[in-house]
């Protein structure tokens, strides 16, 4: 056997080929089930760049939907509360263009809120606990409610619901803990020397 | 003479020194208020523990500390606590924070203190704890509590000791002043230090060499104390602590490390003096020696300053000609930063108020654009890249800022300092450093939501699940009802089978569950006979209550009361006609 293989070689080196294929192929086909990669892991990390305010603004019931549909071809700018920087890490990780938050799912808000109810207005129908996507919400049936600020990701959701529309939300005030110092105007296209960009000195202050 | 390193980068500006020490460190009297802020340090804001209105003596704790990174606050002098409230406070942003007012009384009445001289006997668990209770926190500026600094626990023991005397900063004398005059209390501070620290075999203090008369008064004390007093040339920032260490050990910490991490402690040299006060004398920290320097003041000096003071009462002391100076800086000109208000407090870490005038310290020119002339990477003491650091901050690159270890900036304003573009870099580095810790933040925080959407997600799954098995095991009873139904019924009448599934099927169960429901008849009849007895009942209040108040009520109150006597009508003849259906139906069941 071995003999006349040996003296057939374009035999020989087929046979080896073809183990060799077979040999890789069932290592590979092995490996694709032992190592397999449960879910998209792509739609984790879109997920993970996601604000995760819950608020649906995007047009789909929570976050995680929304990445599991941009993963899928989605356009990646109708995230309002992430903005602008969270479409450009979109974009970074997608290595596609950023584009412009599209205005139709809202804006971007320049502060954070969070729900406010006003507790003595709450009649205690629970609609706002069903509507927090996020648990935020105590309360029960006929018992005044509260929002946990810390909890709260500011998603708007329970605002509508409510009947007596005793929820405001509050834009979150910054303290001396979150402050921090703001970048430097941006004054790099002035020339020293070119003093048109600045305002005279009005001659009326000086006059009077 | 012990041999020292020489650290990277660095630059020499003006000194500007000899101004405040020509005279010793004097005292101003004390001012009608007195404002402590409860956050004068890293850490934990300290919480009041006394009204307004409460009397306090000097040194009497006001604030006590709250968590481990914290410290308590002390009246500094005498006097009747008047509000506690929010005042603007000495900070960058110019925001308010809580604090204690005193209106002082004048008499600078101490509250009764002691000390412990013979500090070699006490344990250093209960000089350490006698440290934190004074409330002292790191004088050089950070504003460190010292008490953990000195606290058991290290990772490795201590065996150098460093104090930091360099006050590498321009303008600035108050340490250089402290040591001129108080040197034997210093080198008592260290002792205990040294005592607590379980004496460490290295003890140095660090010093520049423009300081010769400091350096002249900590020597006689030294002598055979193991302490050695090591000079090394004027730089600035060597002050830093990185650079001190290793300008006096040659040791670089690694990026992230703290000098505990290498067996050593780092602390400033006023801090040891406050240490040696509040030990050796029981006296807390209530005052700090500042420097009030600047052309804008006639007299340039250095006080021995009540915590609390308003920056404008120490101007108003040193012939301070307000349309002569350019802004007010707390600090140094280097890290300092300009002061909104005057009204604002002198705090822990005040080390100097720099009233500047306009030749001295001139507005900000415009910035121009980065020629890549490479002078910032060759001043960073750090030995970054402000230039890199400084695009990756207008772009907003947070990884490549972090890669190229922005945290690792000091802040000390060396590259902004030799920049000929005037390009203020280090509020850009400041900038996207609050802006990299936010990120940080708000990622712990989505991760939570996420954490706690998913959480609800699967919770109202389950709910669904539960509901809809509910559903199946109550259509399941009732199909057996109706079996059971169909069976006793499908001898009386024939050809009403129950038909599986149908909605005469589900009526039939609701109707047996109702069967079994309901309660027996005679109990019924008994419960509308009490209803009707308790309608009867309201109707003869209503109709009373008419009658008492109809000769005083208003109009609108009658037809009140008369409203509610025909709603209790109206029920009551409710309740009559359901006895009476319910006692026919009863009697027709019974035949």
């Amino acid at each position: 056997m071995i003999e006349s293989i040996a003296q057939q070689p374009i035999l020989a080196a087929l046979i080896a080929m073809v183990g060799l294929g077979i040999l890789f192929g069932a290592l590979l086909g092995y490996a694709a089930e032992k190592f397999k990669v449960e879910g998209d892991p792509i739609v984790e990390q879109i997920d993970e760049l996601l604000p995760q305010t819950q608020c649906g603004q995007c047009g789909f019931p929570g976050c995680k939907p929304y990445a599991e549909s941009i993963a899928s071809g989605d356009a990646i700018n109708k995230c309002p509360p992430g903005g602008q920087s969270t479409i450009n890490a979109i974009a970074n990780l997608l290595d596609v263009p950023a584009p412009e938050l599209d205005a139709e799912h809202g804006e971007e808000a320049d502060l954070r809120t969070v729900a406010y109810i006003r507790e003595d207005e709450c009649i205690g129908c629970t609609k706002c606990i069903q509507a927090c996507p996020v648990d935020a919400i105590l309360g029960a049936a006929k018992l005044m409610h509260t929002v946990i600020a810390d909890e709260c990701t500011g998603c708007d959701l329970c605002v509508e619901p409510c009947p007596v529309d005793c929820i405001d939300m509050l834009p979150l005030t910054e303290g001396l803990k979150q402050w921090h110092w703001p970048a430097p105007q941006n004054q790099l296209d002035v020339i020293a020397s070119d003093r048109s960009g600045f305002e005279a000195p009005s001659n009326e202050g000086r006059a009077a | 003479m012990r041999s020292t390193w020489v650290t990277p980068g660095g630059v020499h500006p003006p000194e500007n020194k000899h101004q405040s020490v020509t005279m010793p460190i004097g005292s101003l009297p004390i001012p009608e208020k007195l404002l402590v802020p409860l956050s004068q340090h890293i850490g934990a804001p300290a919480k009041a523990c006394v009204k307004v209105g409460t009397k306090v003596l000097k040194g009497q704790k006001i604030a006590d500390a709250t968590g481990a990174v914290s410290v308590p606050m002390h009246a500094p002098t005498s006097g009747t606590v008047t509000a506690i409230e929010d005042r603007p406070i000495a900070h960058s942003s110019g925001m308010s924070a809580p604090c204690i007012e005193i209106t002082t009384d004048g008499k600078d009445t101490w509250i009764e203190h002691k000390g412990v001289v013979d500090f070699e006997h006490a344990s250093p668990q209960a000089l350490t704890k006698t440290i934190a209770d004074a409330g002292i926190a790191g004088m050089g500026g950070a504003g460190f509590p010292s008490a953990i600094k000195l606290s058991p626990g290290h990772r490795r023991p201590i065996n150098t000791l460093i104090i930091n005397a360099t006050e590498c900063e321009p303008y600035i004398t108050a340490d250089d002043s402290a040591i001129r005059e108080r040197a034997a209390e210093i080198i008592t501070g260290i002792g205990i230090l040294s005592h607590i620290l379980g004496n460490p075999v290295n003890i140095l203090i660090g010093i520049e060499d423009n300081k010769p008369e400091a350096i002249a008064a900590l020597e006689p004390h030294v002598a055979d104390t193991g302490i050695s007093v090591v000079s090394f040339p004027t730089k600035y920032p060597s002050g830093g602590e990185k650079q001190l260490i290793y300008i006096l050990t040659g040791k670089e910490l690694p990026s992230g490390q703290l000098p505990a991490d290498a067996g050593m402690v780092c602390i400033n040299i006023g801090t040891t003096y406050a240490i040696k006060r509040a030990v050796v004398d029981g006296e807390p920290l209530i005052s700090r020696v500042t420097t009030m320097t600047g052309n804008a003041c006639g007299i340039n000096r250095n006080y021995e300053t009540l915590i609390g003071t308003p920056v404008s009462h120490m101007l108003a002391h040193s012939e301070f000609n307000e349309h002569a100076c350019s802004r007010l800086v707390m600090g140094g000109p280097m890290m300092g930063f300009s002061l909104t208000s005057a009204e604002v407090p002198i705090v822990k870490t005040t080390n100097c108020i720099l009233a500047p005038s306009y030749s001295e310290i001139p507005d900000d020119e415009p910035a121009q654009a980065c020629i890549r002339c490479g002078m910032c990477a060759e001043a960073c003491p750090a030995s970054l890249l402000p230039q890199q650091l400084f695009w990756y901050s207008q772009a907003e690159d947070h990884d490549r800022l972090e890669a190229h270890n922005l945290f690792d900036c000091i802040e000390c304003g060396a590259c902004s300092y030799v920049c000929p573009s005037n390009i203020p870099l280090v509020q850009y580095y400041r900038s996207s450093k609050g802006e990299i810790l936010k990120a940080r933040e708000e990622k712990v925080k989505s991760d939570h939501a996420r954490e706690r959407f998913e959480f609800h997600q699967q919770r109202m799954e389950q709910a669904e699940k539960d509901k809809e098995a509910k559903r199946a095991a109550r259509r399941e009873a009732a199909e057996k009802a109706k079996a059971t139904v169909a069976a006793n019924s499908g001898t009386e009448k024939e050809g009403t089978g129950p038909v599986p599934g149908s909605a005469a099927d589900i009526i039939a169960a609701a109707q047996a569950r109702a069967a079994a429901k309901q309660v027996s008849p005679e109990e019924q009849q008994a419960k509308f006979e009490r209803s009707i007895a308790g309608a009867e009942m309201r109707v003869q209040m209503a109709t009373d209550k008419l009658a008492e108040t109809n000769a005083k009520q208003t109009e609108d109150q009658k037809n009140i009361l008369n409203a509610a006597l025909e709603g209790a009508k109206q029920k009551l003849e409710q309740a009559q006609a359901r006895l009476a259906e319910h006692v026919k139906k009863h009697s027709e069941q019974v035949k």
